[in-house]
């Protein structure tokens, strides 16, 4: 029996008539998740990802495309007859009742067995540790403590796929981490298979099996993490993850000649663009052994960021280049404003962008 | 010096603050004693001796408690009717858009803003062109259409205070339509429905001009009274206005401690 996946997108459009004209959130989108998967749909505001979330919900309906849970085409399929459930981003709670009623909504839609309610209810409160706050109402609580009742209220139905639209934005920073390590923690727990909408880079790099990068609606990358990070396919990917410095220039023989030293890039010929990631790069004094990639440049700005050294440099070409440099042996900084440097990095970590 | 200033101040502050207080309930105060007075002459505008005899005889004047009737029966079914269309139009303003509400928004106001005597006088031309008899019906629907929009105004105060996202939530855990409305939206604007009621209850069950054009031969409780000025308004009344007043304060009471115990 082959794997079903928990959701498939089949080249999803959604269109809106806006101001008589027709605008395209979501320009043709095919994704595959898995059954289990932590999955991300990572992008800007306005990208389409919070619409794409809304049509695996329900709550918006494709203008073309199909949508599939569990191998079944559910693209007519009203919101609360889908076996999925979400999480939004306010929440959403149910003012006038209790913890304890908004997390047993579900079940009681279900007609599930008053005393399946109470045990099923009763466990998903021990998971998201609210234990002895069954009878508060949503506004008695703290907005982290609100996020962990929305969460409860989707799961305890165990949906076939919970989806999240950036149910972390409201909390401040430190409550925002401790949550992300909680939830993944919890999807472990489950085992059911999550979508994450979010803008937050670091989010979704934490968290995901594998993201969706998304802009102006459509998929502009869909890999693990580590991928994305490392190798982005387009420049607006390696722009909006992390810090990364695009170089252009014309490779000639494997070679581009920049900034008085020289990018490696086997295999290229002509225009291209490269992205090197800033932690990658070394930066001294002396000229480099031969066989990296080498640039020579003035340091115009150099933060001192308590783990790291953050240095701008400027190539002779004017273009400037961010190098991260680990503060591992002293407090003295290799270089400072103003100083001549050589950058350099291995070969395999400057990365070609399809131009 | 600047301590003993702000002691004054605060002592003008708090004689002030009795003396509306004074201001505002002294009608009332006036009303409940009078319906104590053992008045021996034809009108009860002088203290005689206190007695509870009109408490006893309450019911004794059938025309009065005609009229009482008629009021309290045109009240609630009045308050029934326009609870029911006020929220619907009400939800219907606060959360969606719509063409025509820019409209709707300016009619629920206008008919706020209206002088009850054009309102009134409007209603009767309407109802004799229309040739519809003049009855508790048309003191019903004149009632309705002035309560409407305290309804409205109260019931949409409340759905702009709601997070959009509830429904969405009530329907994504698998509540139909209308099961959604029934356990989540209806629930949330209750407050708002509440209050409303409130209002249009105390709104119909006083109202003399607007009544006194539509009411053919029916008589209310604000018309008989108004009608028994020249003769004399009896005890009787003033215990009515006693025990309408009391149910009010109950009811401002139960909500007060309501709102405590849910904050």
């Amino acid at each position: 029996m082959t794997e079903l996946n928990a959701i498939e997108l089949e080249d999803v459009v959604k269109e809106y008539l806006s101001h008589g004209e027709v605008v395209q959130a979501v320009k043709g989108v095919t994704l595959e998740i898995a059954e289990g998967e932590f999955f991300s749909l990572l992008g800007p505001s306005g990208c389409g990802k919070t619409t794409t979330m809304r049509m695996i919900a329900g709550f918006e309906e494709p203008s073309r495309g199909v949508v599939r849970l569990h191998g079944k085409d559910v693209t007519d399929v009203p919101p609360n007859k889908r076996d999925v459930n979400m999480v939004f981003q306010s929440y959403a709670l149910f003012p006038h009742m209790s913890v304890w009623d908004n997390v047993a909504f579900g079940l009681k839609q279900k007609k599930t067995p008053q005393d399946e309610i109470k045990r099923r209810v009763g466990e998903m409160l021990e998971i998201v540790d609210l234990v002895g706050r069954e009878k508060r109402r949503p506004r008695e609580m703290s907005g982290g403590q609100q996020q962990r009742v929305a969460l409860a209220r989707a799961l305890v139905n165990r949906p076939r796929a919970l989806l999240l639209d950036e149910p972390l934005g409201a909390l401040d920073l430190k409550l925002r981490q401790a949550m992300q390590i909680e939830l993944k923690r919890i999807q472990r727990e489950v085992g059911i298979t999550f979508v994450y909408v979010t803008h937050d880079q670091s989010e979704a790099l934490t968290m995901s099996d594998r993201i969706a990068v998304m802009n102006d609606g459509l998929v502009e990358q869909l890999a693990a993490p580590r991928e994305i990070y490392e190798r982005p396919a387009t420049a607006f990917v390696a722009g909006f993850i992390g810090t990364s410095n695009l170089l252009k220039g014309t490779a000639n023989g494997g070679t581009l000649k920049i900034g008085g030293g020289r990018v490696l890039v086997p295999g290229h010929e002509g225009d291209v663009t490269v992205t090197v990631r800033p932690e990658k790069i070394t930066i001294g004094t002396g000229e480099p052994e031969p066989g990296v990639s080498s640039v020579r440049g003035t340091v115009s700005e150099m933060v001192y960021l308590g783990t790291y050294n953050s240095y701008s440099v400027k190539l002779p070409d004017g273009a400037e280049i961010t190098v991260f440099e680990q503060n591992a042996h002293d407090a003295t900084a290799t270089a400072e404003r103003g100083d001549s440097v050589w950058l350099s990095w291995q070969a395999q970590h400057s990365y070609v962008i399809g131009s | 010096m600047s301590m003993r200033g702000l002691r004054l101040g605060d002592r003008l502050l708090h004689a002030y603050t009795w003396l509306v207080v004074l201001w505002l309930s002294s009608p009332i105060a006036v009303m409940i004693l009078f319906g104590f007075n053992d008045k021996k002459s034809k009108s009860n505008t002088s203290w005689q001796g206190f007695t509870l005899k009109w408490y006893g005889e309450l019911f004794s004047i059938s025309d009065l408690t005609t009229a009482l009737r008629n009021s309290l029966v045109i009240a609630l079914v009045s308050t029934i009717i326009t609870v029911v269309i006020g929220t619907m139009l009400g939800l219907a303003v606060g959360r969606y858009r719509f063409r025509g509400q820019g409209a709707t928004n300016f009619l629920v106001f206008a008919a706020i803003s209206t002088p009850e005597l054009v309102m009134g006088a409007s209603l009767l031309s309407l109802f004799v062109s229309g040739n519809l008899p003049r009855n508790a019906n048309t003191i019903i629907i004149a009632h309705v259409l002035f309560s409407l929009s305290f309804v409205v105004v109260t019931v949409r105060a409340r759905v702009i205070t709601l997070d959009p996202s509830m429904e969405e939530a009530a329907r994504d855990l698998g509540a139909s339509a209308w099961g959604t409305f029934r356990q989540v939206t209806l629930p949330a604007v209750m407050p708002g429905v509440a209050a409303g009621a409130m209002l249009a209850f105390a709104l119909s069950i006083d109202d003399y001009v607007v009544t006194s054009f539509v009411n053919g031969s029916t008589i209310t409780f604000p018309l008989w009274i108004v009608g028994s000025v020249k003769t004399g308004i009896p005890p009787q009344v003033n215990v009515m206005g006693t025990l309408i007043f009391g149910v009010g304060v109950l009811i401002a009471v139960a909500n007060a401690v309501a709102a405590r115990r849910r904050a």
